[in-house]
């Protein structure tokens, strides 16, 4: 159920696409919040605020250094981009199933051509 | 039983997704499949228990297109959309919406068929003006074989 759950918050939160540039960036490595908000045309309580929904989504985590919080990627940032990609994967795979059967089908009844 | 997946997917940038997927037959036929409605209708389904009673495809350039699903259970939605090229065997290029019941932003899909051995390659570029779209496409379940939480996905959006 939890598990459930954290998917949902994972799809969510990568269902922005300045967030999702965010777990790019820090796919690169740790970063602070004004190295993050640096590519984006954004304040930095804006980038903030993304950087929440990510974390409450656990794709990220944060570290205590000074007055600083660089941010890094949590394992499971990467696991719920790959989930979600498989999970397409996965329907069109379905479709292109049916496709193989409606070309195999085809070819035992040709239409006219050849 | 053997699942070989064929299928290859990858994200190119913000907004695009690259699928690739064989066939074993030639791309005379795969195109056919894409481009007939008769045909269409059996394979462009999505997840188990949708059927497709609507199913527009007229294949020429302006053509129109209309795909309505439905389930027993999670009732049904539309997509519209148009042709904008079409080269016979290789290359579709068309533009696509879902309603749900609003519009989705535009989908604009380029699928190329390149004979392969003796079938076919086909590479489906779809370009989508912002993420949302592509969650929301996922969310109705159409294309990504989603379950009830993908469902929840999309009132979230």
């Amino acid at each position: 159920m939890t598990e459930r759950f954290d998917l949902d918050a994972s799809f969510a939160a990568l269902a922005d696409p300045t967030r999702r540039a965010i777990l790019a960036r820090l796919a690169l490595g740790e970063a602070t919040v004004t190295e993050l908000a640096k590519p984006f045309e954004m304040t930095q309580p804006a980038i903030s605020q993304h950087l929440k929904v990510l974390e409450q989504a656990g794709l990220i985590v944060q570290r205590i250094d000074g007055p600083k919080r660089p941010r890094r990627l949590a394992k499971a940032g990467m696991e719920a981009m790959d989930q979600w990609l498989a999970m397409l994967r996965k329907g069109l795979e379905k479709n292109y199933e049916r496709l193989d059967e409606v070309l195999a089908a085809m070819e035992s009844h040709p239409k006219g051509k050849k | 039983m053997t699942t070989m997946t064929r299928l290859t997917l990858k994200t190119e940038g913000d907004t695009h997704i690259v699928v690739t997927r064989h066939f074993a037959a030639p791309p005379e036929a795969v195109y056919r499949a894409h481009t007939d409605p008769n045909l269409i209708q059996k394979w462009l389904l999505g997840p188990e228990g949708w059927t497709m009673p609507v199913c527009i495809h007229e294949a020429r350039p302006g053509g129109k297109i209309r795909y309505q699903w439905t389930h027993p259970k999670k009732g049904s939605f539309q997509l519209t959309g148009e042709l904008l090229e079409l080269t016979p065997y290789s290359r579709i290029v068309h533009v696509e919406r879902m309603h749900l019941p609003d519009p989705t932003p535009d989908n604009h899909v380029e699928t190329r068929f390149e004979p392969d051995g003796a079938g076919t390659l086909m590479t489906m570029r779809m370009t989508l003006p912002d993420s949302n779209t592509r969650a929301a496409m996922l969310a109705t379940g159409m294309e990504g074989g989603m379950e009830a939480s993908y469902a929840r996905l999309e009132t979230i959006l």
